[in-house]
Order: structure tokens, then sequence, then C-alpha cells
């Protein structure tokens, strides 16, 4: 943990930071607040307090948007609709079945296009350029879509979850089983090891760090998409409307709230992809 | 060699084809609603008929678009550049800047759109903060690529830190740097994309989309979505052109020319 003591460091100077330019951005709203209620004789050190504790601030202070985390997460039943929880939930769920479905198709086409030749010479050039794509564009209209045929609720957002997070996995993927080099894929041959042999005992576990990797993308990519997913249906929940609801409120709290819980959830995923990467690489050997 | 372009182009062109051909002859045949698919003859007319609206929505978001990448790209390769001086600040930095490039942060486009309300500034903004932290983290590990050797030669020569930068560091980071600048126009894209979401003046392609699928005009739908998809391409292939030319020492070009 060499990096601790500095990742702190620039956690404390990030929050700190924040607070003046959350002092300096809400004062003016303040001084009209004051100037409203006819009130000038207001000191320096009351405005700057003030200003960070405003109910629809600018920029909240660190501490409004944990108390409001905090509200939302610890005070309030899951159950409830103001409950961040259950928010957190609805995009947590549409994220892990869209990020299942998106893994298996995607490592289901890397595994089509590397044993089909003329597949990866015409289809592969098509997944690369997609990638420089907006995929994400197409989100709004897949969900409206999928609601002609009746299908609501948490389904369409993890079609999007899904559909972002395949791309990346398919390139990814594609890559790792091509990644053993010629030597190794001779000495394959000189066993006179079958195509589906070479697949099980060279390719698939060579691919390995390849395949972490992506899956890492393709799960920050899948939280994306379902919290994109939700802005165009916002009815059904998650936190992605809640973002839709507090910017049109302005319940910028809300906003800070709900974002991160959001990157709480994305971290988590990656964190997690990461352990698993790690103890995975070590019983195989990749790493020390 | 020109022949050989010409080959290794043909298979995916015959795929397109394939796929165009499969869906229109695939929509027609099966009588499928316009609602849910129309065929790629009708998103063509309707591009063909409704450029001035696509071209308008075009230079809307691209505005946002550009603006923000040129700023998030340079103030990432600047903050690069200090940060290298302090190995504190890089090992305080770096886990971060890793940790903000897994988190959706399009999710900050409502509160960007408060500030800096709802023209093309609020989209740029988001823009820069998206593009920022791959910059960032792809500079510092390019700063740091330079083998030791060369240091060493710099150090022979008495070159001082600003000159050891330009003439060595900051050319052996220059891969590194484009592979952010790639990675940044789809990033671009999609953060004036999505910020449209919240609020815009009515036009922009993210407004388009989100317009006509609330009144069902889905072949404008596919005709701005076309625009959008030509628009990512055409960024990148300019960015990897403009990388084949600044780095047309390394390795990943030098071998293709020799076979």
């Amino acid at each position: 943990m060499k990096s601790a003591l500095p990742v702190a460091v620039v956690l404390l100077a990030i929050i700190a930071v924040w607070y003046v330019a959350a002092a300096l951005m809400n004062a003016p709203l303040q001084r009209d607040a004051y100037a409203n209620a006819g009130r000038v004789d207001y000191s320096a050190r009351e405005l700057i307090v003030d200003s960070l504790n405003m109910e629809r601030p600018k920029l909240p202070g660190p501490h409004q948007v944990v108390a409001e985390l905090y509200r939302s997460v610890a005070l309030t039943a899951p159950s409830s609709k103001r409950s961040l929880l259950y928010h957190g939930l609805i995009t947590l769920e549409e994220t892990l079945i869209g990020f299942a479905i998106g893994a298996a198709l995607g490592i289901g086409l890397a595994i089509l296009i590397v044993s089909m030749r003329w597949l990866e010479r015409s289809a592969m050039p098509w997944i690369v350029a997609s990638q420089t794509v907006p995929i994400i564009a197409l989100a709004p209209m897949i969900v409206v879509i999928l609601n002609q045929f009746d299908i609501t609720g948490v389904a369409p957002k993890a079609v999007i979850a899904a559909y972002l997070s395949f791309f990346p996995i398919t390139v990814g993927m594609v890559k790792g089983f091509r990644s053993p080099d010629p030597l190794q894929l001779d000495l394959m041959r000189t066993y006179s090891a079958t195509r589906l042999q070479t697949f099980l005992k060279l390719r698939a576990p060579a691919s390995a760090p390849f395949f972490f990797a992506s899956m890492k993308i393709g799960a920050a990519a899948a939280v994306v998409g379902a919290i994109v997913a939700e802005l165009t249906k916002s009815e059904d929940g998650g936190l992605g409307a809640r973002l839709l609801e507090g910017s049109y409120y302005g319940q910028t709290v809300q906003i800070w709230a709900a974002l991160f819980v959001g990157a709480a959830l994305s971290a988590a995923l990656v964190g997690l992809i990461g352990r698993i990467a790690r103890a995975t690489e070590q019983r195989m050997g990749l790493v020390p | 060699m020109t022949d050989r372009r010409l080959t290794d182009l043909m298979p995916p062109l015959a795929f397109g084809f394939a796929v165009l051909a499969i869906w229109e002859l695939g929509v027609r045949l099966l009588h499928v609603p316009a609602i849910i698919l129309p065929p790629p003859s009708a998103i063509a007319a309707r591009f063909a008929t409704s450029i001035p609206t696509l071209a308008a929505d075009f230079w809307q978001t691209i505005k946002g678009a550009l603006i923000g990448y040129a700023i998030g790209c340079a103030a990432g390769v600047a903050v690069a550049v200090l940060v290298d001086r302090s190995g504190f600040l890089k090992r305080g930095l770096l886990p971060l800047g890793n940790f903000a490039s897994a988190l959706p942060i399009v999710g900050i486009a409502p509160i960007m759109v408060m500030w800096f309300g709802f023209d093309w500034p609020s989209k740029a903004a988001v823009v820069v903060v998206m593009t920022f932290f791959p910059m960032l983290v792809n500079t510092v590990a390019g700063l740091g690529s330079a083998g030791a050797m060369e240091r060493d030669l710099m150090k022979t020569y008495g070159a001082d830190y600003w000159q050891t930068l330009l003439a060595l560091r900051l050319p052996s980071a220059l891969p590194f740097i484009f592979n952010a600048l790639k990675i940044n126009t789809t990033l671009a894209m999609i953060g004036a994309i999505v910020a449209e979401d919240f609020g815009t003046p009515i036009v922009g392609m993210g407004f388009r989309i989100s317009a006509e699928v609330g009144h069902l005009g889905i072949d404008m739908v596919w005709a701005t979505i076309l625009v959008a998809a030509l628009t990512g391409s055409l960024f990148y292939a300019l960015v990897a052109g403009v990388e084949r030319q600044a780095t047309f020492w390394h390795a990943s070009y030098r071998a293709k020319e020799a076979t």
C-alpha cells in the first residue's frame, strides 16, 4: 500500500477545492437570498456557512452530499421510492442482467470469429469500426421499439446495457484468443492437436488477461448503458431516473447523491472483477 | 500494395452490402412496420430530404464535442506533465484517474446543464470531464515510457529537464497520447449526445433522436444515427491519420511497411 498516503492527500485536496468552489459558486445565490429577505448585516463567516448549507445550491458541499446519502440510503426503507438503495438496486439488476447477456454474446461471437476465417475478414472491420460510433445514441430508440413488443420494465434497459458491453468484450476476446504466438501454435500442431484441443488448451487459457480486462470495460459500459437507458423510461426508477428528476426540479443534492451511488456501483463491479482476475491469474501462474 | 488493399477491402464491403440487402428484403417481405424498423432505402430517402435539419443538428453537437475534446485533451496532457515532476502526486493521482475512467461520468450532464445553460457550453463541459482522465492516465504512462538508455544519453548531453521533455519524453509518449486521443473521440461524441437529453435549444443530434423517438419518426432517428456514426468514424479516422503521420517511427507502423 505504497500509494495509500498520496491518494489520501490528493483526495483531501480535492475535498478542500470542492469546499472552496462550493462557497464561491453559491455565495452570489446566498447574497440574493439575503437581499430578498432584507438582510444586509451578515458577516463573511455567516455568508460562507449559509452558502455551504443551501437547500438548492449550485454546487452542494461534500457534507451535504454525505448527509443526503445517509438520509436516503440508511434512514429510508429500501422499499420506498425515495430510497437511493431502491433505485441503485434497480440499476444494479439491469446492469448485471445486461452484462451477463453482453458477456455471453461477446465471447460467443469472438469464438465464432476466431474459428471462422471468412467471418473475421468480413465482420471484424465492422465490429472495430462500430467502436468509433456513439452507439449510445441508439438507446432511446431501442427502448421504444421494445416497448412496441410489450417488453417493458427491466428488460429494455438490460438490453441496452448488454449492447454497450458487448462490443468491447468481443474485440478484447478476439485479441485474447489470437494472443498465443506462432511458436506455441506450431507446438500444438506438432502434437497433432485438433482445432478444438488447440482452442481449449492454448487459446482459451492464453486469453485470460484479455478476458478480465474486457470484463472490466464491459461492466463499466453496462453501468453507463443502464443509467442512460433509464433516462428514456424514467417512470420505472433507477439512478438515471433520479438524475433526470433532480435536474427537472433543481435538486442538486439529489443529483450528486445519485452520481455517487452510480460511481460506487461501477467501482464495486470493476473492483470485484479485478479481485477475481488477480486470484485467477495467481492460480494460473501468470503473476507471482 | 494497392491491389492488396483492394482485396482486403472486398470481404468487409461484401458483408456490409449483404447485411443491408437482408435488412431491406427482410423488412419488405415480412412487412415489418416502419415504426419498428424502416428499410435502409427509406432511411436513405429521409436522409436526403432532411439534410438542412441534419446539418444544423450536426453543427450544434459537434461544436460542443470538439471544443470539449480540445480542452479536455489539452488539460489532460498539461496536468500529466505537471504531475510527472512529482512522484508523490503521480502515485496519488494515477489510481484516482484509473478509478475515474470506470465511472459513469455522463451522469454529470444534468449538473453541467445547470451550471452552463442549455446551449453547447454545457455539452463541452461534460466532454471536458469525460476526456480528461483517459488523457491524463495515458500521458503519464507515456512520459514514463522513454528507456533508461535514452535518458542517460540526454544526461550525457547535459540536457535540462525541459529539453529532455521536449526532445525525448514527449515524443516517446506520443503513441500513448494518440491512444487516448482515439479513445476520446468516441467519448466526446457520447458525452455531447447524451448531455442533450438534459435540455438543449431545440437542435442537436441527441435532441433530435429523443424528439423523433417521442413521435415515432423512427426513419429520422436512423438518419440521425447514420450522421452520428459517420461523424464518429470520420473523427476517429482523422485522428488515426494524424497519428500515422506523427508516429511513423513507431514499431506498429514500421512492421506494416516491411511486409
